[in-house]
């Protein structure tokens, strides 16, 4: 068990090195990227954008009914929006989300060109496949930070409206919150996780597509195993790194 | 030419070739045949390098196979073109681009002299009305065309084709057979088939080999498949009354 584990994870670091061995064509490679980037980053900042924008929402009413102390000041729930939003809501739990999402779709894609011998294909005519497939997905998923300050602002967005137009707090006492101890290693932070998880976003679910073994029944499996595992690991990494860069 | 020499695969416990050993020489189609689940796909993709033999070898003009570093490989496969048994179409694509795509690729040519070339091919292998469908929007026949075009797109050197001509009619089938002997004689190409059709066999098998339990079983060229008396061989290919009086005829004609 433990060593198949091992072996998985051995394989997926040779897979990482073959994908920037024999680079394709610059000029195939540029519309590749462009496709990529318009799939899997702009075909994802709607439901990134409606999710924010509402549990940003949530987390400020949740946290205005909990002050019902009248000693604790009300520009805490702009306080607590912010730091729930920035470092955890948006890089974290946006990149679970993403990793169904994005994570299905690379997976299920690359699956199913395995299955019907499209990557046999690639190979016999002389392509690297792994970098045909997944290099192009890594540069796209460097666009992924711009997804989750994207989050980050609607998020906080969301909670000023809640807490403004639901009565809970004024808009100048939630800006206050805003500004209250802002620690600017924070942004920092949430954003090395961010390009974290983007990796992993781009890498686990293609690892799992490329060496699936099967028919279309498999595929979907192994979709399924993908975003257990890519979700697996970004909590695992969440963990580490918050460990290493705030404590 | 292409010479392999006592190669081997298993899967896990199935042993599926047994020691095959054979050459298959340049300008000649070089038919394989044998049972529904004798190794034929197997066999072919081992010499690929999709499936790695587990003993053996396998050269290409004197090049081995397993002896060539990751580049010389990928270089040795921009010589192959390759029609799978199921087509293998990048379904992200048009006819057209998947047909251009080798060109793409591997030379330099502008997307004029591509488009040039692949509406050429594109008429040598019948296709019409295609040009801008998916994969996914034409008929299996179709599809088969399009992967024979972009295996031969790209002049390769080596051509594989795993049953080009099944899921065609009776009449697409010879003019596919026809034509891959035609640009294998032109282009002086070493041409491997996998096929089930006797038709293939007579028409375009100059030199057939017969697997059977994942041995070679039988080899000759089509006027020798007539004369063999290899039980298994005859038993194969005679199978359906039609063949076994074209046998007969031939053998008394052959009498007189
Ligand atoms: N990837 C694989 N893993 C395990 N076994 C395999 C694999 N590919 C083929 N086999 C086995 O090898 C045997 C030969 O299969 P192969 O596909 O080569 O047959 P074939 O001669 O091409 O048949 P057909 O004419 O129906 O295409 C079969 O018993 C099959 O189960
Ligand atoms: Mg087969």
């Amino acid at each position: 068990m433990l060593i198949r584990y091992l072996s998985q994870i051995g394989k997926y670091f040779i897979m990482l090195k073959e994908i920037f061995n024999k680079p394709t064509k610059w000029s195939v490679m540029k519309q590749l990227i462009l496709k990529e980037v318009d799939d899997l980053i702009i075909g994802s900042l709607g439901i990134v954008a409606f999710i924010s924008f509402f549990v940003g929402g949530v987390v400020a009413i949740q946290t205005a009914l909990n002050l019902t102390n009248p000693l604790i000041p009300k520009y805490l729930i702009g306080f607590a929006t912010r730091q729930s939003v920035v470092l955890e809501f948006a890089p974290t739990f946006i990149s679970i989300i993403m990793a169904g999402k994005m994570g299905s779709f690379i997976t299920s894609s690359i699956g199913t060109m395995r299955v019907t011998e499209q990557i046999d294909a690639l190979e016999v005519m002389g392509v690297n496949s792994l970098n045909y497939l997944v290099f192009p997905k890594i540069i796209a998923l460097l666009l992924y930070p711009f997804v989750i300050g994207l989050s980050m602002f609607l998020g906080i967005f969301g909670g000023w409206m809640a807490a403004v137009y639901g009565g809970f707090t004024s808009s100048p006492e939630f800006i206050t919150g805003l500004q209250t101890e802002f620690i600017p290693f924070h942004i920092a932070y949430a954003f090395i996780k961010t390009f974290t998880f983007a990796l992993l976003l781009a890498t686990i679910p293609s690892f799992h597509g490329y060496y699936m073994k099967g028919g279309a029944l498999e595929v979907g499996q192994a979709s399924t195993v993908s975003f257990v595992w890519t979700s697996v690991v970004i909590i695992l990494m969440n963990f580490i790194l918050t460990q290493l860069l705030l404590s | 030419m292409i010479e392999v020499k006592n190669i081997v695969k298993q899967f896990g416990e199935q042993t599926v070739l047994k020691g095959v050993s054979t050459r298959f020489e340049a300008g000649m189609t070089n038919l394989i045949i044998g049972q529904s689940g004798s190794g034929k796909t197997v066999f072919l993709k081992s010499l690929l390098g999709i499936h790695t033999p587990d003993s053996g070898t396998i050269s290409f003009d004197g090049r081995i196979y397993s002896e060539l570093s990751n580049d010389e490989k990928r270089a040795l496969r921009t010589e192959i073109g390759m029609v799978f048994q199921g087509s293998a179409l990048f379904d992200s694509m048009t006819v057209e681009e998947n047909i251009g795509f080798p060109l793409k690729m591997f030379t330099n040519k502008t997307p004029a002299e591509i488009k040039e070339r692949v509406d050429f091919v594109i008429d040598r292998v019948h296709l019409v009305n295609a040009h801008h469908k998916r994969p996914s929007e034409i008929s299996g026949g179709m599809q088969k065309r399009v992967a024979i075009a972009r295996a031969i797109v790209n002049n390769p050197k080596y051509l594989f084709c795993d049953e080009p001509n099944s899921g065609l009619d009776p009449k697409t089938a010879i003019v596919i057979d026809n034509l891959i002997q035609e640009i294998t004689q032109e282009y002086n190409i070493t041409t491997v088939i996998n096929t089930h059709d006797m038709n293939s066999v007579m028409e375009i098998g100059e030199k057939i080999v017969f697997l059977k339990n994942g041995l070679l079983e039988w080899e000759g060229s089509n006027k020798e498949i007539f004369k063999t008396d290899n039980a298994a061989v005859t038993d194969f290919v005679y199978s359906s009354e039609l063949f076994k009086r074209v046998r007969k005829m031939y053998l008394e004609d052959d009498v007189k």
